[in-house]
């Protein structure tokens, strides 16, 4: 009997109960003697990714002049508008919402990130700003449809992930709560992508008014029934500090934030800031603003719970409604239910056609298979 | 066989006074006579919720005469519409009294869709002027026409940092052309000194590119000296500003300021803020000189459209049906006064 055990392969990751008691009494006696050694799969998928890198798309949002480029390069040290030319105000008359993506490769102790910027200039910059943000509501769209395409397609090998995983939403300072186009485009934007609302420029609010305006804010946000992003409750085992900090972070929502892109002496230390006659503003002092915050949450904490959201929530509701769609139009036209919808292309060319053709022949012929093998153990079965 | 006895069309000289005579007196009974009447002035203050403007007039005036301070139970809600309210005050300071005016423009740019939100501001400060010449063209008048029409116009720009929005040109370029128009930066202390030059210089640019003309106008220096004087406020316009009412130490003054963390903005502090600039213009400088730029230029222009568009339909006007005294004769005198 002893023989046979330490033939059985480990790790053996079966619950004890579909095992014989005898052998489930002598593997608890192995566990103790040795390491089976599964615990290091955590390290494993660790290894794995750091190889592999992550990626990570994040959208800003908001009015020009609110700081965005700015925040963008604080929060990742980068300088990704160098050569921007600020448009005119005649240039600018006639201009409709853009989109513009900007990736850059960062790394830091090994470990990649590829980081991709989505900025929506134009965003809410005209006299009538009715509907402006369907050009970004199209934009998160398109990039859950190629996710979708390429999920159901027959090579995923290297499917690319363009979804955003988090959009910043910029609130100006200078108002008395959310204004008419913010809580529309949010309610917009709810249901696609993680919104995380943000109070631009807060250097020019004193503390007590960062407060009422927090606290306004968030009453608003209730009262509309608006869904931002939620911080994910913590464990109830986790230490009482982290534990804490995550209290307080939930606490300071929506984040007042400033960004610099310049770097200042203050107090003996070069820090990036903004100097003023009266003052300097540190961007990464806690007394001074939510920047440390903001980015503790988006890029050390919670990066990987805004994609796990995304994937989950969002992208899920938007497969499950596209498929309903589709079958439901496939109903209508008495069509062979296709597990796999042939999405209209916005811009197909000849060569994908006819591949997408190919390859829903073949799932058909496999679909008649499968319905053909069903039948005959349905047969057999009588 | 022409000349009209005891007058002699002469040339005016100059004449040197070997005594006192005591014309400059007349400056004294100038002075008692206007601070017995006291003065009127209009300002209307235009721009988006929250940029700071009844904060901005009660620092100007030092007092609370802002529609804020005025309303019990103000609450701080976006209106669906441009509502124009006006607010009146008097206030006095070394004997002088002043009736102080504030339009407010709530609802003004606060929509998704701001198309024409600056019709009702268009309309209001045509309907003062039409107030005014109805009273002017009734034949028995009031010695002192009540003056309601808007002798200034702030304008809140918020502090962006790059250029006009098409909002504000829109509304500058309409109003410009009826109105004394003062651009200021709301909020500036968000914006560092250099952002700040960059900023003014590239609104000035937007200006002069639309055609925009703002207070003061360069056409109506009346002479070199106000050029001069004119010409370095055009180089600082728009003015930076922040308000507060909140006062605090500074080096043991009490002293108006807002206080961060990293700092006290001083409001009256040239080296902080335009405040005082802003200040000195409209009120300790060039108060008089707006309501005369809105009296003989706006004001004129706006009599004259009107004269003309009514000089085929004279009842147009909708002149007061008073029983004339003398019948049609003093009609076509009135007629040809016009």
């Amino acid at each position: 009997m002893s023989s046979l055990l330490y033939r059985l392969p480990s790790p053996f990751p079966c619950a004890s109960g579909c095992l014989p008691q005898c052998i489930t009494n002598t593997w608890k006696n192995l566990r103790e003697k040795e390491y089976v050694g599964f615990a290091t799969l955590p390290n494993q998928v660790h290894r794995k990714s750091v190889k592999k890198g992550f990626d990570f798309t994040l959208m800003v949002a908001g009015e020009s002049g609110l700081g965005k480029s700015t925040l963008v390069n604080s929060l990742f040290l980068t300088d990704l508008h160098k050569d921007r030319k600020l448009l005119n105000a005649e240039e600018r008359i006639s201009q409709t919402v853009e989109i513009t993506k900007h990736t850059v490769d960062i790394e830091e102790k090994g470990v990649k990130l590829k980081l991709t910027i989505v900025d929506t200039p134009g965003f809410g910059d005209a006299v009538n700003n009715t509907e402006c943000w369907r050009p970004i509501t199209d934009y998160i769209d398109q990039q859950f449809e190629q996710y979708f395409r390429d999920e159901s397609g027959l090579n995923r090998k290297n499917i690319q992930d363009n979804r955003v995983h988090c959009c910043l939403y910029f609130i100006p300072p200078f108002g008395h709560g959310l204004r008419p186009v913010d809580i529309e485009f949010m309610k917009a934007l709810q249901d696609k992508v993680n919104v995380v609302p943000l109070i631009s420029k807060a250097d020019c609010l004193m503390p007590s008014e960062i407060k009422k305006l927090k606290e306004r804010l968030r009453e608003e946000i209730d009262k509309y029934g608006i869904k931002i992003y939620q911080f994910p409750d913590c464990d109830s085992d986790e230490d009482e500090e982290f534990k804490q900090q995550d209290r307080e972070l939930k606490e300071s929502t929506p984040f007042a934030v400033i960004g610099s892109n310049t770097v200042v002496e203050a107090r003996g230390q070069r820090v990036r800031g903004r100097l003023y006659p009266w003052g300097i503003v540190e961007v990464e002092n806690q007394s001074h603003c939510d920047f440390v915050k903001l980015r503790t949450m988006l890029i050390r904490t919670h990066m990987h719970d805004l994609k796990d959201i995304t994937c989950d929530c969002h992208y899920e509701n938007y497969r499950a409604q596209c498929i309903q769609t589709m079958t439901s139009k496939m109903n209508a036209d008495k069509r062979v239910e296709s597990p796999i919808p042939i999405l209209p292309l916005s811009t197909p060319d000849v060569e994908t056609e006819k591949l997408i053709k190919m390859k829903d022949e073949e799932l058909r012929r496999m679909q008649q298979m499968l319905q053909k093998m069903q039948q005959q153990m349905h047969e057999q079965d009588l | 066989p022409g000349r009209v006895p005891g007058l002699t069309a002469g040339v005016i000289r100059g004449a040197d006074l070997f005594g006192y005579v005591g014309i400059e007196a007349v400056l004294d009974q100038m002075r008692r006579k206007t601070m017995k009447a006291g003065f009127e002035f209009n300002i209307m203050v235009v721009g988006q919720s929250g940029l700071g403007k009844s904060t901005l007039v009660n620092t100007l005036f030092k007092s609370k005469v802002s529609r804020k301070s005025c309303t019990p139970n103000y609450e701080e809600k976006i209106s669906k519409t441009v509502k124009l309210q006006s607010v009146s005050h008097v206030i006095e300071e070394k004997g002088v009294k002043m009736k102080l005016t504030v339009i407010d423009t709530p609802g003004f740019g606060d929509q998704i869709n701001n198309e024409n939100c600056w019709e009702p501001i268009v309309k209001y400060v045509n309907e003062q002027y039409e107030k005014y010449l109805k009273e002017e063209l009734h034949v028995n008048r009031k010695r002192r026409i009540p003056d309601t029409r808007v002798h200034c116009c702030i304008y809140f720009l918020p502090a962006t940092g790059h250029w006009l929005r098409p909002i504000d040109i829109e509304f500058m370029k309409r109003l410009g052309k009826i109105v004394s128009i003062v651009p200021v930066i709301a909020k500036a202390d968000t914006l560092t000194i250099e952002e700040r030059l960059e900023f003014k210089q590239r609104i000035r640019q937007d200006l002069a590119a639309n055609g925009i003309r703002v207070y003061p106008q360069k056409e109506y220096d009346e002479d070199a000296e106000d050029r001069i004087v004119n010409d370095r406020i055009r180089e600082s316009i728009p003015f930076a500003v922040v308000g507060t009412d909140k006062e605090h130490q500074v080096n043991g003054n009490k002293v108006l300021g807002r206080k961060t963390k990293w700092g006290i903005i001083e409001v009256e502090n040239a080296a902080h803020c335009e405040f005082a600039n802003l200040r000195d213009l409209l009120i300790r400088s060039h108060l008089q000189d707006l309501k005369d730029v809105t009296h003989n230029i706006h004001y004129e222009t706006y009599r004259v459209r009107r004269l003309n568009e009514s000089n085929m339909n004279f009842s147009e006007l909708e002149l007061s049906i008073r029983p004339l005294e003398n019948g049609n004769g003093d009609k076509s005198e009135s007629e040809s006064h016009l």
